[in-house]
């Protein structure tokens, strides 16, 4: 029975997470428009009944006149009608003469801070117990009975003006809450749209055949399209994994029937051998078989190790010097070729890749071993510089391989020698590969040249 | 100043006396009470006082007769001295319970019912009209002929026109120099219309009288002295004209003055809850009722008939509890409307300089 994986950990989903934003933004705008609109409804209304008081108080000063020396008010009823406008407001008036004496009206108006301006002056000053604004307008009279200024007070309460202050901001409140609606929608819909690619994504997934790893080929929107890339170059590594190891079993398969029958049969004629040099003969020939089976069992375990770390193995940025020493002191090129001598050829300057050192290293020890096994002396290790790539070469005075030969080189199983496993130079062509780069194979010179080149790191 | 001194000076003797006539309605041992000031007379108001009470046991009223001039002093003092006087003030000088609510002397009150009240009847959820009562024109059945009764303002300036009128010297009217409903009257008359100049003119030149009190003027009219009274308060006029068939009623029908009493709770009444309870009953139904049995509300189209004249479409204009009212009590105002009338009515009240 498979264990059912553990449910992915759910975050604050990504509607959730558009709603809070829309929600701050429009929270903080809110506090914002109201303290504005506040100010603003204060200020309007402030001025709209300022005119209204203003009004009235001319149409009583001009209703103003001089009968026997003294002046006469005659209060007209539009200045109080106008004032009605405010209808539950509380009125006070004082009309003062130039000797300070109140002429009619009350004496409880407040009078204006001292600031004789032309015009009116307004002020703000209690109207009984509640808070009220007065205005004061001032007259001059110059007539043969009565000369001097006579000043009009006319004062309010605030109600109209709070209310009016208070509609203007609940106005503005109304339109900002249908504003947010409207936005808090259009953000539902847009990301409502702007997550259904990934939905699309996760149904052709779930819809997917489970063995089809082949890349996804799904419009995207630019923001989703590097998950796609990532998820397809997953699936691709996971193919090249299933591959390899469906190549090892096939290979294993394909490979080993042959020898251990061989092995097989040999064994069963030294058994039924009866002269001891002959048994002997065919021993020696079952242990030369089974060391070239070990051999060969060596040579595709050692590929795929490598084909797995080229997938798995993390890439680090890596010296090629260090790699080409490495290989330089692990292949025994005396075992392979008895007299063989081995130049290291390296540039004085880094030259560095992003790799895995270890397959890299197997590789190169590949590249070596075949030239030391088949190629002639004096045989070269080394590291070029060629432009945005750096080059591990061997290289060997011989001939090399013959055109025939060379073209089918580097396949699976496709020795170029006899004894050769034919898996020496696959592996080194698909460690190339897998680090972005090829393998090459060919004449150079007055030999044969083969190399693995690597892009370099830090060269776009 | 000095005029307006005068006016104060005229007024003195009506506002000697505190209080006109008081009497309590209800149980003597009741746990609460409710003082009433009023200009109403103590028997029209009466049976409304105790409509309510049968309404709300366990209250007792304490009923205060009022001229409406020492009763606007009295409530002003109170008021600035935050002294618990009245719980309720129901005044048929509706321009200064305006003032004293302009004063901020009055206590807020707020309900279904006085929330329904007209605008132009109720000013800042503290004055409320609860009466209407028009402002009548009352003849003499007898000695007016049907065909001469005045039907209109404009009726009784042509029956005014004539140097050899029988209506000279026989058309009557409130002193409004010692009247303040008659004050009020001819002030709303002046806001209203433009007739009213002519009309002041017109008594001036045919001798009209001047005369207090609603009583004396039908009184006089009944008698025959007057055969026209002019600006009459239609819920005395009707009360009479009941009883009496020498007098007749005419709402003139250019348009006819609705006078509502004006009812406020005092800043610092004692028992304002009482107060409110019976501005609510006033307003209610049932105290429409009562206060129509009274003859505090007066339907127009209802009282057509015996006692009442008018035709369909007479406009009615409500006197509105308004700011507008303030400029009756303003000083400068008041003298000039005084010496305008005593223009028309020199022989007037006698007081005049």
């Amino acid at each position: 029975m498979a264990e059912t994986p553990a449910p992915p950990v759910r975050t604050l989903s990504l509607k959730s997470r558009v709603a809070l934003a829309v929600g701050a933004v429009l929270l903080l705008g809110g506090v914002v428009v109201l303290a504005v609109a506040l100010a603003y409804g204060r200020q309007a209304a402030r001025e709209a009944y300022d005119r209204l008081l203003v009004g009235a108080a001319s149409d009583i000063a001009a209703s103003m006149s001089v009968r026997d020396g003294a002046v006469v008010v005659d209060m007209p009823v539009s200045a109080f009608q106008m004032l009605a406008l405010a209808p539950e407001d509380r009125i006070r008036y004082r009309v003062i003469g130039p000797d300070g004496a109140t002429l009619t009206g009350s004496d409880a108006a407040p009078l204006p801070p001292e600031r004789e301006g032309v015009g009116p002056v307004f002020y703000d000053g209690d109207l009984g117990a509640e808070p009220g604004r007065y205005v004061a307008v001032t007259r001059r009279f110059a007539e043969r009975g009565f000369s001097g200024p006579v000043r009009v007070l006319l004062g309010q309460t605030t109600r109209a003006r709070a209310a009016l202050a208070r509609d203007i901001a609940q106005g503005a409140l109304a339109v900002l809450a249908a504003a947010g609606v409207v936005i808090g929608l259009f953000a539902w819909l847009a990301t409502r749209s702007a997550l259904r690619p990934l939905q699309r994504l996760g149904g052709a997934l779930a819809e997917r055949d489970p063995t089809d790893l082949t890349p996804l080929a799904l419009p995207m929107p630019s923001e989703i399209a590097p998950m796609l890339g990532a998820l397809n170059g997953f699936m691709g590594r996971l193919d090249r994994q299933l591959a390899a190891s469906r190549n090892l079993i096939g290979d294993a398969a394909h490979q080993l029937r042959t020898p251990v029958a061989a092995i097989r049969a040999q064994a069963q004629l030294a058994q039924d051998e009866c002269d001891p040099e002959a048994r002997a003969r065919i021993l020696g020939r079952i242990h030369e078989r089974s060391v070239g089976l070990s051999r060969l069992l060596d040579r595709m375990l050692d590929r795929a190790l490598i084909i797995h770390r080229t997938d798995t193995a993390p890439r680090a940025a890596l010296d090629l010097r260090d790699v080409a020493l490495e290989v330089f002191e692990e292949v025994d090129a005396a075992a392979i070729a008895p007299g063989a001598r081995v130049r290291l050829d390296l540039p004085p300057g880094p030259l560095v890749v992003r790799g895995d050192a270890l397959s890299l290293t197997e590789a190169g020890k590949n590249l070596l071993a075949n030239a030391l096994a088949h190629g002639r002396a004096p045989i070269r290790l080394g590291v070029a510089r060629e432009g945005g790539r750096a080059r591990l070469f061997v290289r060997d005075a011989g001939p090399g391989p013959s055109e025939a030969v060379l073209s089918g080189l580097g396949a699976r199983f496709t020795s170029g020698a006899p004894g050769g496993s034919g898996l020496g130079l696959a592996i080194a062509r698909e460690v190339a590969e897998s680090h972005g780069g090829a393998l090459l194979l060919g004449r150079s010179g007055d030999g044969f040249e083969a190399a693995l080149a690597l892009p370099r790191a830090g060269a776009a | 100043m000095i005029r307006a001194l005068v006016v104060l000076l005229a007024l003195w003797p009506a506002a000697a006396p505190a209080q006109e006539l008081s009497r309590d309605f209800g149980p003597d041992t009741a746990p609460e009470t409710l003082l009433l000031r009023s200009t109403t007379d103590l028997a029209v108001l009466g049976p409304v006082v105790e409509a309510f009470l049968d309404t709300r046991p366990g209250l007792r009223v304490a009923f205060e007769q009022w001229g409406s001039n020492p009763l606007y002093r009295l409530q002003s003092e109170d008021c600035a001295a935050g002294r618990a006087g009245a719980d309720l003030v129901i005044s048929s000088a509706v321009h200064q319970m305006v003032d004293l609510v302009n004063e901020g002397c009055a206590r807020p009150y707020r309900s279904a019912l006085t929330a329904a009240l007209p605008d132009a009847l109720s000013w800042r959820d503290e004055l409320w009209g609860v009466t209407r009562e028009p402002a009548v024109m009352v003849y003499n059945r007898e000695r007016v002929a049907p065909a001469q009764v005045p039907r209109s303002r404009f009726d009784l300036l042509d029956l005014l026109r004539p140097t050899e009128s029988p209506f000279r010297g026989r058309v009557a009217t409130y002193d409004i120099e010692r009247s303040g409903l008659g004050f009020l009257f001819a002030f709303a008359d002046s806001m209203e219309a433009s007739t009213f100049g002519g009309l002041m003119e017109s008594f001036g030149r045919s001798g009209a009288v001047a005369t207090c009190c609603s009583a004396e003027i039908i009184d006089g009219v009944a008698e025959g002295r007057y055969l026209v009274a002019y600006n009459v308060l239609g819920s005395y006029a009707l009360a009479r004209a009941r009883r009496d068939e020498r007098l007749g009623v005419v709402a003139p029908e250019d348009y006819t003055l609705m006078l509502s009493r004006a009812a406020m709770i005092p800043r610092v009444a004692g028992n304002p809850r009482a107060a409110a309870q019976f501005v609510d009953f006033l307003l209610s139904p049932e105290g429409r009722q009562a206060l129509e049995a009274a003859l505090l509300i007066v339907r127009l189209e209802a009282e057509d008939g015996a006692a009442l004249d008018r035709t369909a479409e007479t406009p009615e204009r409500p006197i509105p509890l308004s700011p507008a009212l303030l400029i009756a009590l303003d000083a400068h105002k008041r003298a000039l409307f005084g010496a305008r009338w005593r223009d028309a009515f020199p022989a007037a009240g006698g007081t005049a300089p």
